[in-house]
Formats: C-alpha cells, sequence, structure tokens
C-alpha cells in the first residue's frame, strides 16, 4: 500500500484526491454560474438584479490577456507583495517576541496589555491620515498600516497560545532539571508554535486586506503609491470594469498563495501536527 | 520496624491552604504519613477530597504552609528528579517522538555520555514495549501507549521516588488492566520507591503494599492499611476472600468520607441558605 503511493506521480495522486477534485469542480461551476448570470439579463424569465451588471468571466480573461501584457500590472503585483512581506514580516519580528514577553511576563503583561487592548479595537485603516502625517513618505505609511493589521492578530495569537501551554509540561520539565531558560526554550517557544502559524496565516490575510485600502486612499503619483490596490482603483476611474475584476481576482490569489505558503512552512516546521 | 531509614519519605504535620486573606480554603490539614523504601504505597481518597494537592506537595511544585516533608531525609524544597510525576492524562511533549521524549530529562542536565544514555533509552522503550513507536509522535500512540512511554520518560532519570497521580485515568477498560497487570510486574521486577494516587480502590489494593485512605477536604490520613496479599500478583487474586476483605473495610470508609462531602460541604450550604433567603 504505502509502496504504491510512493510510485504514482505527484500529479496523478492530486487529479484522484476527492478534496482537490471536489475543489476544482466547485470554481468551475461558479466561472459557469456567473458566465451565464452576466451574460443573460433573465433567468427562467425571472430578472437577475446584479450580476448582470458585472463583466463576465470570458470578457474578464480577455482583458487579462491584455493586462498581462503591460508592465505595469506586473509592478503593481510587485508593489503591493513586497508592501505585504516586508509589513508582515516587521509585524512578525516585533509580534511574537512582545507576545511572549506579555505571557511569560506578569509585569511586563500589567504594564503593555491595557495600552495594547486599547489600541487593538482601532482599524488600521483609521490610522491612515494619521500615518500619512507622521511618516515622511507614503510608501512609509502604506506600510506601517500594512504593518498593524498583521501586529495585533499575531501578537494576540502568540499571547493566548503561549498563556495556554498545559502547566504540566513546565512541570514535568521542571522536575527533570529545567531552568528557566530551558522552560522558555524546550517548553513555551514549541509550545506557542502551533499559535504563532495561525496568527501569521490570519495576519497574513489581514495584510492584504489593509494594503489594498491603504493603496487605494493613497493614490498614484510620484512618491509611492501604486500597487494591486491602486489598480483596482484606477480602472474604476477609468470605468473598465474587466479590469477591476481581473484586479480584484488578482489580489484573491495573491492571498491564497501568500496563505498556502505559510501553511505549507507551518506544515514543515511542525512535523508532530502531521498526522500519520 | 518503623526505623527512620526505611522511609523513603516522610511527610510530616503538612497543612496548606489556598486563596487570599479573604477568602481561604485548606485543602490538607496535619497530613503525616511515610512511604516504605522500594514499595508501593498507593494513595486513595473520595474525589476534591485534594489528592492532587497532595502529589503537589510531595512532588515540591507547592510548598507546605506547616509541617515539612522528607525524602531520603532531606526536606523537599522545590521540584527535583528526585521525585517524578506521572501525571494524569499524559504531559508528554507533544512536539517531541517517544525516544526524544524520554530523552528530555537526561539531555537537559546534560549527566549521561550520549552513548550511555541511547543505549539506556533504548533499554527502557524496549522494557515498555515502544520499540516500534521509537520515532512516533505522542498523538500517533494510543492512550495506553502514551502512559507506557510517560512511564518511561520518568524512570530513565532513577527518581527515588515515582509519583503516579491517577496515572491510568482515562483509559478504556480493557486497556486500565492491561496496564495495571503491566504496572505490576514493572514494580514487581525491579525494587522502586512508589506512591500511587488514584480513586479506584480496586487498583490501588492490588498494586499497593501499604493503602493509606484520605478524608474528605481538608484532608488528612483517615486510616492506614497494609495489604498482605502475596507477590507476585495478578489481578484474579482481587477475587480472593482476602482482598475481599481488605476492599470492604476500605469502601466503608471511602463511602463515609464521601458521603461528609455529599451533604456538609460548606459551598454547599451557603448556596441553601441562599437560595432559600430568596424563596
Amino acid at each position: 500500500m504505502v509502496d504504491k503511493k510512493a510510485k504514482t506521480p505527484a500529479l496523478v495522486r492530486l487529479f484522484r484526491d476527492q478534496t482537490f477534485r471536489r475543489g476544482v469542480i466547485a470554481i468551475l461551476a461558479f466561472v459557469v454560474l456567473w458566465e451565464i448570470g452576466s451574460q443573460f439579463k433573465s433567468w427562467f424569465g425571472v430578472m437577475v438584479p446584479f450580476i448582470g451588471k458585472i463583466a463576465p468571466p470570458t470578457a474578464v480573461a480577455v482583458s487579462w490577456v491584455e493586462v498581462g501584457q503591460w508592465p505595469g500590472y506586473w509592478q503593481s503585483w510587485y508593489l503591493s507583495t513586497g508592501r505585504v512581506f516586508l509589513g508582515f514580516t516587521v509585524a512578525m519580528i516585533i509580534g511574537i517576541p512582545f507576545g511572549l514577553a506579555m505571557a511569560v511576563n506578569k509585569y511586563f503583561r500589567g504594564m503593555f496589555f491595557p495600552p495594547f487592548e486599547i489600541l487593538r479595537p482601532i482599524p488600521p485603516l483609521a490610522w491612515v491620515p494619521a500615518s500619512i502625517i507622521f511618516w515622511p513618505t507614503t510608501e512609509l505609511s502604506i506600510m506601517f498600516v500594512t504593518f498593524l493589521g498583521a501586529f495585533y492578530t499575531i501578537v494576540i495569537n502568540v499571547l493566548g497560545g503561549a498563556r495556554s501551554i498545559d502547566i504540566q509540561y513546565l512541570r514535568a520539565a521542571q522536575s527533570m532539571g529545567a531552568t528557566q531558560w530551558d522552560l522558555f526554550r524546550k517548553i513555551i517557544l514549541p509550545g506557542t508554535l502551533p499559535s504563532i502559524f495561525i496568527g501569521a496565516a490570519v495576519g497574513m490575510g489581514i495584510t492584504w486586506e489593509v494594503v489594498l485600502a491603504g493603496e487605494m486612499i493613497s493614490g498614484g503619483g510620484q512618491q509611492g503609491g501604486g500597487g494591486l490596490g491602486f489598480f483596482i482603483w484606477s480602472s474604476y476611474m477609468g470605468g473598465v470594469m474587466d479590469q477591476v475584476v481581473v484586479g480584484m481576482i488578482s489580489i484573491g490569489l495573491a492571498g491564497y498563495i501568500s496563505s498556502s505558503l505559510i501553511r505549507y512552512i507551518g506544515h514543515l516546521s511542525m512535523p508532530w501536527r502531521r498526522m500519520f | 520496624m518503623t526505623d527512620a531509614s526505611d522511609n523513603m519519605m516522610e511527610v510530616k504535620n503538612v497543612t496548606k491552604t489556598f486563596g487570599d486573606e479573604w477568602e481561604q480554603e485548606t485543602v490538607v490539614e496535619n497530613l503525616s504519613f511515610s512511604v516504605k523504601r522500594n514499595q508501593l504505597t498507593a494513595i486513595v481518597g473520595p474525589s476534591g477530597c485534594g489528592k492532587s494537592t497532595v502529589v503537589n506537595l510531595l512532588a515540591g511544585f507547592e510548598r507546605p504552609d506547616e509541617g515539612q516533608i522528607l525524602l531520603n531525609g532531606k526536606p523537599v524544597t522545590g521540584p527535583s528528579k528526585s521525585a517524578l510525576v506521572v501525571f494524569q492524562e499524559t504531559a508528554l511533549m507533544p512536539w517531541l517522538t517517544t525516544y526524544q521524549n524520554v530523552t528530555f530529562g537526561p539531555k537537559l542536565r546534560g549527566d549521561m555520555a550520549p552513548d550511555a544514555l541511547k543505549a539506556a533509552a533504548d533499554k527502557i522503550i524496549d522494557t515498555v514495549g515502544l520499540r516500534e513507536f521509537r520515532d512516533k509522535y505522542p498523538l500517533q500512540l494510543s492512550g495506553g501507549m502514551q502512559r507506557r512511554a510517560e512511564l518511561a520518560r520518568a524512570l530513565i532519570n532513577q527518581p527515588l521516588v515515582m509519583i503516579m497521580d491517577e496515572p491510568f485515568r482515562g483509559l478504556d477498560a480493557m486497556t486500565r488492566q492491561l496496564m495495571q497487570e503491566f504496572y505490576l510486574r514493572l514494580c514487581e521486577q525491579e525494587s522502586r520507591t512508589n506512591v500511587f494516587v488514584t480513586s479506584e480502590l480496586e487498583e490501588a489494593i492490588i498494586l499497593a503494599d501499604s493503602l493509606i485512605i484520605l478524608s474528605n477536604r481538608p484532608t488528612s490520613v483517615r486510616e492506614f492499611m497494609q495489604v498482605d496479599l502475596q507477590r507476585p500478583r495478578n489481578l484474579e487474586m482481587l477475587s480472593s476472600p482476602e482482598a475481599y476483605e481488605y476492599k470492604r473495610h476500605a469502601m466503608e470508609i471511602l463511602h463515609e468520607e464521601a458521603l461528609k462531602s455529599f451533604k456538609g460541604g460548606a459551598g454547599n450550604s451557603d448556596f441553601l441558605e441562599a437560595y432559600s433567603r430568596q424563596g
């Protein structure tokens, strides 16, 4: 059984996989319904209110082929990805130690948790005006807002994850001679890893939402701007609906790819969570 | 007979209270008993009587407010590898394989040469019958295997006392029985000092050399029984007349204690009072 599995090529295995096939069928069905919906103004004599106003997938595909030849489109991908990556990385670098520090030290938690909790409900987008004034360039303010989007989620997950580690692990390690540093390194860190990855995956999704909105608000121009958000905004201003949809799907894909990447890294670094 | 050197562990007039100055609860009050060297001492008590607190005190996770606990003549001042606990449910680190879990303690302390450690770990993993599961993670093991792995993890540290805190709780009846038989053999093959805390009376009787019955909360020793069933033992002995007599006697006391918590608890009467005042 195991041997047979190893010999079958990966692609064949993928297509034999029920879940994968279901996913493909679901996407195809969605596209077909969308196509029919936008081509015909009414379904079986019933007027379809909104879907008729959206460009059908065939038109979007044609537009995508055209857009794909513009360097500006790929430039938008590049800009948005760069911002997401930077904001997200900084959020991880600051957020993980910050969350862990709050989890293991009650004085630190007592000092920083209340202000953190007051700042947390403020939506990242509410920071846009303030950060445009505060940061010298538009680029930095978009990155800052992106950073905020991921930061809170990562911190909350790390804090919660580290605090919910079973005390028995700590006790067992302690009786076997673990020092405080051992406890942190060998119990708290691996014990928090699953929560770190959950926080990262959720945070990554939020950074994509935020970066797009940030780009729309900041607009294009000489000093920064651009990106997929701006691509959608300018297509809308130009009245090219096909391109708006191209931009939307691009974001969806970008978000999906980055979350999958995080899940994959999590899968690699937590072999104990891979069952069988 | 009661020479102090016979005792691996001595608990002397220990009292433990939890809570702040406004709301206190004494969980352990004036608890005294001793654990004989190379014997298995079982501790039973009605549920909620404070057995876990007793375990935490013995292992050094909690400090007594009054009285003291001596381990091999020296006071217990904190957790150490001399008194290791096998926990309720499992406390194997989920992110380590069986082998990594077993070698966790010695590696941490660096007190064994790598070759010696590997040999010792493989031998112990063999003893608990997990050779094929050496490189599996805890989640890939069944409940019984997890308990055996945890037993191995404690054994390799050669503790002076092994404290078993309801180790077979949560296992299905069949696995539980197998584990009891396995544990009996393990104890009879190697002389080791064990404290076995359980809420199952039959389990306690079949395993124990001496049996301590705890009273209701605040807990102290209600009864001390010597269990003189012959060794080697097996589970069939539970149906012998002697075992039945031990069981009947212990059951009577346990029932009495359990009943106290049922009608007597302070929280309970407060509730009733509040309820009747409301009406």
